[in-house]
């Protein structure tokens, strides 16, 4: 029957998001952590002894987003001294530019260590394969998410597909589970190069809680270069878009 | 009495409290009891403890809103084979094969014994989920189709492997193990609480908030604290915005893989409000951070109130929408309807829980069966139950539950007032010595259990989950017999079961 579809349609309306470059998410959203040194520090080394992934260092004070969660106890802690804002640009083609110090008012993006011939070539097209390596779906999903109806990524040509055969780049999720270590293995090398490899979401960075875990094998990351770190728990679709489109330098980074 | 009763609202028992019987005392009693089925097992795990493996069960009795507790006990180099109760009852073969791949128990006369998740903690550490023992069928007109780990979307790895007859499956056989990352023993590893809480949530991201949940329950149960009115009703606000977006999403899937667009988009959009909605209230849009143990750090002020109110509503008006409108498209219907069957009596027998389970018209919800926070007598709850078991009926269920989740919201929020909970989470809470705490939540998928045994200096030393997909995976496995292999796509989404919530 039409009337309920044209019901339908006249409720969805338009919802996609005009500009993917403008996007201000929630005031609520913990992003970019904003970290500020004070004589009395005793603060900081309690939320740094109570943060579940040890992202805290006091000496000197830094915040490490690629083990960080984002579950902001931290900032409950010691508000004098560090607090989250709703910046979700955390990519960066460095994973040092992950720790965040003392007064650091963005996520470096390292443009230097950008190799300029390969993003010319996947300016405009760029096709991933995701492989979910211990991720606990909530990451999954937010990478769907970049190519719904709201933030339709695939207008700038970057999309995930089915087989590596057709990608030019592996996304890791995950802490990368031993099981998956192979499998992993064997899908990035069926991507022909040139290639990027990304990994998306703390657990991916580092390990996040499962760091230590006998289940889990890192050994793949230690064995190739990362093209970018996204991290987020899970990472926001926002994190994702802005990393990839400030790589292929169709944006930059203020 | 080899049963210590007791409720999803109790305290911690100690575990001096819970019965020691003998394996044959408790086989013959669960051999009867469990053929009735207002019982069934919520978990069944062992340990070891002093010079003993020491086995748990716990005992769900529907009827009375009971939880019964019991126990026995083995030498831990004794080599004697326990009769298995998966023989009787095929709903206990996970819990089985998961005692008999921690620590090597035999179980005679159990139906095919296989690894469940290759666990990192097993006893047979040479074998690999590469060697997985795939069930085999010869025969000329045969072939296999083997899949994964690695899908063809963006979701988690496990290797399902078809055995076909042309287009028609004969059977599935879904190995997992893949996401294993050790959770169960993280937990036990520290005495860290914020830590602890961060790896509930992620057991399985998609439901956070449901596994949050169960296990702020847990240790507040163990700490002897009960909590504010209020704090119980923003949890349930939250668990129902959870549902509700899962469903959606599920929704969408369905229609995505039926090649609906406008039901897929219309979703699609839906449960991007309904998420945005919790990032609003919390930060995180899958409910990460929001629930605490004792306290919460985002009371639901009034100005929140009135942005879930106004959400909410408009979600539940323009899904019903998109409902209205697949019910009445006769070329959805045609790919839902009598696709993907699951039988009563076989969804019974392999002990399927929440909302398959009741698509499939065996009632077994945990927030009418074994009410926790407001449910029972402040907030009836009454469940929705189907026949038909087939796609159709679970895609149904999931419609009918968005509505019924949102006017749940509608009513709790009128239940809110002032500036919301006021008392702050705490990670310092004494906990009972000795003690056993477990805790019912009812999450979108079905029952999640959180079973905690503390030590004597009162730190959690073993920690046992289970999600509901424990259960359901097996209900896949058997909805895709006798259909064509292209139509396995729709009856995986109608169940969309966890992978890691499965592995830990």
């Amino acid at each position: 029957m039409i009337f309920p579809k044209i019901k339908v349609l006249l409720s969805h309306g338009r919802q996609n998001i005009p500009d993917l470059t403008q996007v201000e998410l929630s005031e609520e959203f913990r992003g970019r952590p904003v970290l500020s040194a004070s004589d009395d520090m005793t603060a900081v080394e309690a939320a740094a002894a109570l943060c579940p992934t040890g992202a805290i260092t006091t000496k000197p004070f830094t915040l490490d987003l690629g083990r960080c969660l984002f579950c902001g106890e931290c900032a409950r802690r010691a508000p004098q001294n560090i607090r989250f804002t709703n910046d979700y640009r955390l990519a960066t083609t460095s994973r040092e530019a992950l720790v965040v110090k003392v007064g650091d008012d963005k996520i470096d993006f390292c443009p230097a260590n950008v190799d300029k011939a390969k993003a010319k070539l996947f300016r405009s097209s760029l096709k991933l394969r995701q492989v979910s390596a211990g991720g606990d779906a909530s990451i999954e999903m937010e990478l769907n998410a970049t190519g719904n109806v709201n933030f339709d990524f695939g207008r700038y040509g970057v999309e995930f597909t089915a087989s590596p055969r057709h990608a030019d780049g592996v996304v890791i999720t995950g802490p990368i589970s031993s099981a998956m270590a192979e499998p992993l293995k064997i899908c990035y090398d069926a991507v022909a190069e040139p290639k990027y490899l990304f990994v998306c979401g703390s657990e991916a960075c580092s390990g996040g809680l499962f760091a230590e875990s006998k289940a889990v094998n890192r050994e793949f990351l230690a064995g190739h270069s990362v093209d970018l770190w996204m991290p987020g728990a899970p990472t926001h679709p926002m994190t994702f878009i802005d990393g990839v489109m400030t790589l292929l330098g169709r944006k930059k980074r203020e | 009495m080899i049963y210590h009763t007791i409720n999803n609202r109790s305290q911690a028992v100690a575990l001096a409290d819970i019965p020691q019987v003998e394996y044959a005392a408790l086989y013959a009693d669960l051999q009867e009891r469990l053929a009735d089925e207002r019982y069934h097992v919520a978990h069944y795990f062992a340990r070891a403890e002093g010079g003993v493996l020491r086995f748990y069960l716990i005992l769900l009795d529907d009827v009375e809103h009971t939880i019964m507790l019991s126990s026995f006990a083995m030498e831990y180099y004794d080599d004697v084979a326990l009769p298995s109760l998966t023989a009787l009852h095929p709903a206990l073969h996970p819990f089985e094969r998961e005692i008999a791949e921690l620590y090597g128990v035999r179980f005679g006369s159990m139906p095919w014994l296989k690894p469940l998740r290759f666990s990192s903690e097993g006893v047979k550490r040479g074998t690999t989920i590469d060697s997985y023992p795939f069930y085999t069928i010869e025969g000329d007109s045969l072939h296999e189709v083997n899949v994964g780990p690695i899908h063809a979307g963006i979701i988690e790895p496990g290797a399902f492997r078809f055995i076909c007859n042309g287009e028609h499956v004969l059977h599935l056989e879904i190995a997992l193990g893949y996401q294993h990352r050790g959770v169960e023993r993280e937990f036990a590893a520290t005495t860290n609480r914020l830590r602890q809480t961060l790896l509930a949530e992620s057991i399985a991201g998609d439901s956070a908030v449901s596994h949050a949940v169960a296990y702020a329950m847990t240790v507040e149960k163990l700490a002897g604290v009960g909590v504010s009115e209020a704090l119980s009703v923003e949890r349930q606000i939250a668990l129902e915005l959870e549902r509700m977006a899962m469903h959606i999403a599920d929704t969408g899937a369905l229609c995505m893989d039926v090649g609906y667009q406008l039901g897929q988009v219309a979703c699609e959009a839906l449960r991007t409000m309904t998420i945005n909605t919790t990032q609003a209230w919390c930060g995180n849009r899958f409910g990460k951070g929001l629930i605490r143990a004792a306290g919460s750090h985002f009371p639901l002020t009034e100005a929140k109130r009135a942005m879930v109110r106004r959400n909410v509503s408009e979600i539940a008006h323009r899904y019903n929408e998109v409902r209205e409108d697949i019910k009445s498209s006769p070329t959805l219907l045609a790919r839902f309807e009598q696709c993907g069957v699951v039988p009563r009596a076989e969804m019974a027998k392999i002990g399927g829980v929440g909302m398959a389970a009741r698509a499939s018209g065996v009632h077994r919800d945990i927030r009418s069966s074994h009410p926790y926070l407001l449910f029972g007598e402040e907030l009836a709850h009454e469940s929705i139950v189907k026949r038909q078991g087939d796609v159709m009926a679970r895609l149904m269920m999931r419609c009918r539950e968005v509505l019924q989740s949102a006017d749940y919201i509608l009513q709790l929020l009128e239940r809110c007032s002032g500036e919301g909970s006021q008392s702050l989470p705490d990670y310092d809470m004494p906990l009972a010595a000795d003690s056993l705490a477990v805790s019912l939540v009812e999450g979108w998928r079905g029952e999640t259990c959180h079973v905690a045994l503390t030590d004597a200096e009162g730190n959690i030393a073993t920690y046992k989950v289970k999600d509901a997909s424990l259960h359901n995976w097996l209900a896949l496995a058997l909805a895709v017999r006798g259909e064509g292999i292209s139509d396995f796509p729709i009856c995986n989404k109608s169940f969309n079961l966890s992978y890691c919530g499965h592995d830990l």
